[in-house]
C-alpha cells in the first residue's frame, strides 16, 4: 500500500505579482512609494544620458550661487552643478543600498534558517552573534567597521550588510520557530521527508515573504547609515557624488549658501518617505498579520 | 519570569563579554601593521617597538583580550594615544553632554508626540489626522541628522534665532539650554512621529473595543472614555518605546554633535577614528554599546513589568 504525499498546506504567499502591485497602487501611500522608487530607479539608469552638467567640471567663478536657469538648483563650493550631481548620485546610492540589503537578507535568511530550524547550541550561537552586533547603534558599529577596513565602496557594502543581517534573521528564525511545531510540518516529517525537503519546499516559501518588506524598509536606512558616514568622510570619498559627500561638501559652506544641503537632504527624505510607504502599503496588502509589525525604525 | 530573568541577565553579560571580545580585537581587522598605521611612515622601527609594547600587541591575541576585558572591567581603558590621558577621564567629560542631550530629545517626543496623537485619535479620518499621519511618516522616516541639517539652515542660517555651534556653558543654564534647543530637536523628531503615531492607533483600538461600546450604551461620559481609559492604555506602550528610544537616540547623536560641534560621546568616537586613536575609539564605544544594551534591558524588563499580557504570550511560544 502507498500513502499518498500529504497535501501541501502552504499558504500562498502572493497572489502573483499582478495583483498585488494592482492592490499597491490603489492605495495613494502604495501609488506615492511606487511612483517615487520607479522615478529613483529611472534616474539611476538614465542620469548620465540627461543631466545638463557632468557634475564633475568645476566652475569656481561660478560658485555657490542659488538656483538660476543655467543651474537649477544653483552650484557647490567648486562651481559644480548641484543638480547633476544629485541625479548622479542616485545611482551611488542605490548601488550601495540594493547589494548591501540584498547580501544582508540572504545573510540573514540562511542564519535564521539555521538557528530556527536546528535550535541547540546552534540557535544559541547565532542569538548571541546577533545580539553582539545590535548591541551597537548601526551607524557606529558601521563607523567603527568602514574605519578599521578602509573606507571604500565595496567596504561599504559589506558592512551594512552585516549591521543589517540581524533583523532579517531574528524575522526569519522567528517565523522557523513557529512553523517547525506546525501540523503540516510534522506530517511531512512522519513521512520520511529530508530536512531539506522540508527547508526548501516548506519553510522557505512561508518565511520569505516578510523578508521583501524588509527590503523595501531597509533600503532607506542602508542609505542613511551611507549618507551619514559619507558625511563623516568614513564612506564614499570625494569626488564621487554620493548624497553623503554632497552634504559633507555643502556643510563646509553651509552660512554662506545653503542650497547643496537643503536640496541633498530633500532628496533623501523624499527617498526615505517613498522607500518607507511602499515597504508599509506592501506590508498591509500582502499580510495583514504582520501590520503590527515593527517597521519604520531606520536607526536599528 | 524568573528562569526569564535569569536567561535574559545571563545573555546580557554573554553579549557584553562579547562586545568587549570584538573590541579588543579591533586592532588586528586593520589591513597591515596597526602600529605602523597609526605612527605613520615616519616612525623609526625603535618607536614602533615602544608602541607595540604599549598596546600590548607582543602579547598572543587570549591575553590581550584577557587584559582588555579584566582593564575595563576596573574602569581602566588606557591612555588617549595622543594626549595621554586616561580614556576613562575623556568619557566621563564626554558622557553629561550626550546624556542631557538624549533625555532631552525624549522628553520633548513625549511633550509633543502624545498631545499630536490624542488629537489625532480625537478627531480620527478627518483632515486634521490626515495631515498629522503624513506629517509622522515624514517625521519617523527622516533621519536625525538629515533634521539637524535642516533644522540648521532654517533657525541658524535663514533666521539666525539660535545658535548652532557649541554647547554653551553649563555654568549658565539658559544659555546651555539654548544650544540644547536645534540638536535636541533634531533629535527628537523622529520620535515625535513614533509617538504621536502609537498613541492614536493605540486609543484607537481601546475605543473600538466591545467593553467601551457597552460602557458607552450604560452611559459612561466620552471624556471618562477618552482620556481615562484610552489615553492611560496609549501611555504604556509609549513610554516603554521612549525608553527602548534611549538606546537608539546614541546613534542619531553621533552625526548630530558632529554638526553641531557638541563634544559628547559621538563626537569623542568619530574624532578618535579619524585620528587612528584606537585606545580612545575602544573605550567610547564600548561605553556607547554598555549603554545601549543596558537601557535595551531595562526597557524590556519594564515593558514586562507593566503589561503581564507580553508573559503570557513568552510561555505560550515556549521560548
Amino acid at each position: 500500500m502507498t500513502i499518498a504525499p500529504a497535501p501541501d498546506r502552504v499558504p500562498p504567499t502572493s497572489a502573483g505579482l499582478r495583483p498585488l502591485l494592482g492592490r499597491l497602487v490603489r492605495r495613494p501611500a502604495g501609488a506615492f512609494g511606487v511612483a517615487v522608487v520607479a522615478a529613483l530607479l529611472l534616474v539611476a539608469v538614465f542620469a548620465p544620458h540627461v543631466v545638463p552638467y557632468d557634475g564633475a567640471t568645476q566652475d569656481i567663478p561660478n560658485r555657490l550661487q542659488g538656483p538660476s536657469g543655467s543651474h537649477l538648483l544653483g552650484t557647490d563650493g567648486l562651481g559644480r552643478d548641484l543638480l547633476s550631481r544629485i541625479l548622479l548620485g542616485v545611482r551611488i546610492e542605490l548601488a550601495v543600498a540594493l547589494p548591501a540589503v540584498c547580501t544582508s537578507l540572504v545573510l540573514g535568511l540562511l542564519l535564521g534558517l539555521v538557528a530556527g530550524y536546528r535550535g541547540g547550541w546552534v540557535d544559541n550561537a547565532v542569538v548571541v552573534f546577533m545580539d553582539t552586533i545590535q548591541a551597537f547603534p548601526s551607524v557606529v558599529l558601521a563607523l567603527v567597521l568602514v574605519a578599521v577596513l578602509g573606507p571604500s565602496l565595496t567596504n561599504l557594502v559589506i558592512v551594512v550588510a552585516i549591521t543589517f543581517a540581524p533583523q532579517s534573521a531574528r524575522v526569519t528564525r522567528a517565523s522557523v520557530l513557529a512553523l517547525r511545531q506546525s501540523p503540516f510540518i510534522e506530517a511531512e516529517r512522519a513521512l520520511g521527508a529530508g530536512t531539506l525537503r522540508i527547508i526548501g519546499v516548506h519553510v522557505l516559501p512561508n518565511v520569505i515573504a516578510p523578508l521583501f518588506i524588509l527590503l523595501a524598509m531597509n533600503i532607506p536606512s542602508a542609505i542613511t547609515v551611507e549618507a551619514g558616514l559619507s558625511f563623516l568622510g568614513m564612506g564614499v570619498q570625494p569626488p564621487t557624488p554620493s548624497w553623503g559627500v554632497i552634504l559633507s561638501e555643502g556643510f563646509a559652506d553651509v552660512y554662506e549658501a545653503p542650497w547643496a544641503v537643503l536640496w541633498t537632504a530633500l532628496a533623501l527624505v523624499l527617498t526615505t518617505i517613498g522607500f518607507t510607504t511602499l515597504g508599509e502599503t506592501l506590508r498591509d496588502v500582502s499580510d495583514p498579520r504582520l501590520s503590527g509589525a515593527k517597521g519604520l525604525r531606520y536607526d536599528r | 519570569m524568573a528562569t526569564y530573568l535569569l536567561k535574559r541577565l545571563g545573555m546580557t553579560v554573554i553579549v557584553v563579554l562579547a562586545v568587549m571580545t570584538f573590541l579588543s580585537l579591533l586592532v588586528h581587522l586593520v589591513p597591515g601593521d596597526p602600529v605602523e598605521i597609526v605612527l605613520g611612515p615616519q616612525a623609526t622601527p625603535a618607536q614602533v617597538e615602544v608602541v607595540r609594547a604599549e598596546m600590548g600587541l607582543d602579547n598572543p591575541i587570549p591575553i590581550q583580550v584577557w587584559d582588555f576585558v579584566v582593564g575595563a572591567l576596573q574602569g581602566d581603558l588606557g591612555l588617549d594615544f595622543l594626549s595621554r590621558t586616561p580614556v576613562t577621564q575623556l568619557i566621563a567629560q564626554a558622557i553629561p553632554h550626550t546624556v542631557v542631550l538624549a533625555i532631552t530629545a525624549l522628553a520633548l517626543a513625549a511633550l509633543v508626540g502624545i498631545p499630536l496623537g490624542v488629537y489625532a485619535a480625537r478627531r480620527q479620518n478627518s483632515l486634521a489626522d490626515r495631515a498629522m499621519a503624513l506629517l509622522s511618516i515624514g517625521f519617523i522616516t527622516m533621519p536625525s541628522y538629515i533634521a539637524a541639517l535642516l533644522l540648521l539652515i532654517v533657525f541658524a542660517v535663514q533666521l539666525d534665532v539660535l545658535p548652532a555651534v557649541g554647547t554653551g556653558s553649563f555654568a549658565n543654564p539658559l544659555d546651555y539650554a539654548i544650544h540644547l534647543v536645534l540638536p535636541a530637536s533634531a533629535l527628537a523628531i523622529t520620535w515625535i512621529g513614533y509617538v504621536a503615531r502609537l498613541v492614536r492607533t493605540s486609543m484607537l483600538s481601546v475605543l473600538g473595543s466591545n467593553y467601551v461600546r457597552t460602557s458607552r450604551a450604560f452611559g459612561v461620559r466620552d471624556r471618562i472614555i477618552f482620556y481615562k481609559w484610552a489615553l492611560k492604555n496609549a501611555i504604556i506602550p509609549t513610554l516603554a518605546v521612549l525608553s527602548s528610544g534611549l538606546a537608539d537616540l546614541l546613534g542619531g547623536a553621533v552625526l548630530v554633535e558632529i554638526i553641531f560641534s557638541r563634544p559628547g560621546l559621538g563626537r569623542l568616537t568619530v574624532e578618535a577614528i579619524s585620528e587612528r586613536n584606537f585606545p580612545v575609539v575602544q573605550g567610547a564605544v564600548l561605553v556607547i554599546a554598555l549603554f545601549y544594551v543596558l537601557t535595551n534591558l531595562l526597557a524590556d524588563l519594564s515593558y514586562r513589568l507593566v503589561d503581564p499580557r507580553i508573559r503570557v504570550e513568552e510561555s505560550a511560544v515556549g521560548a
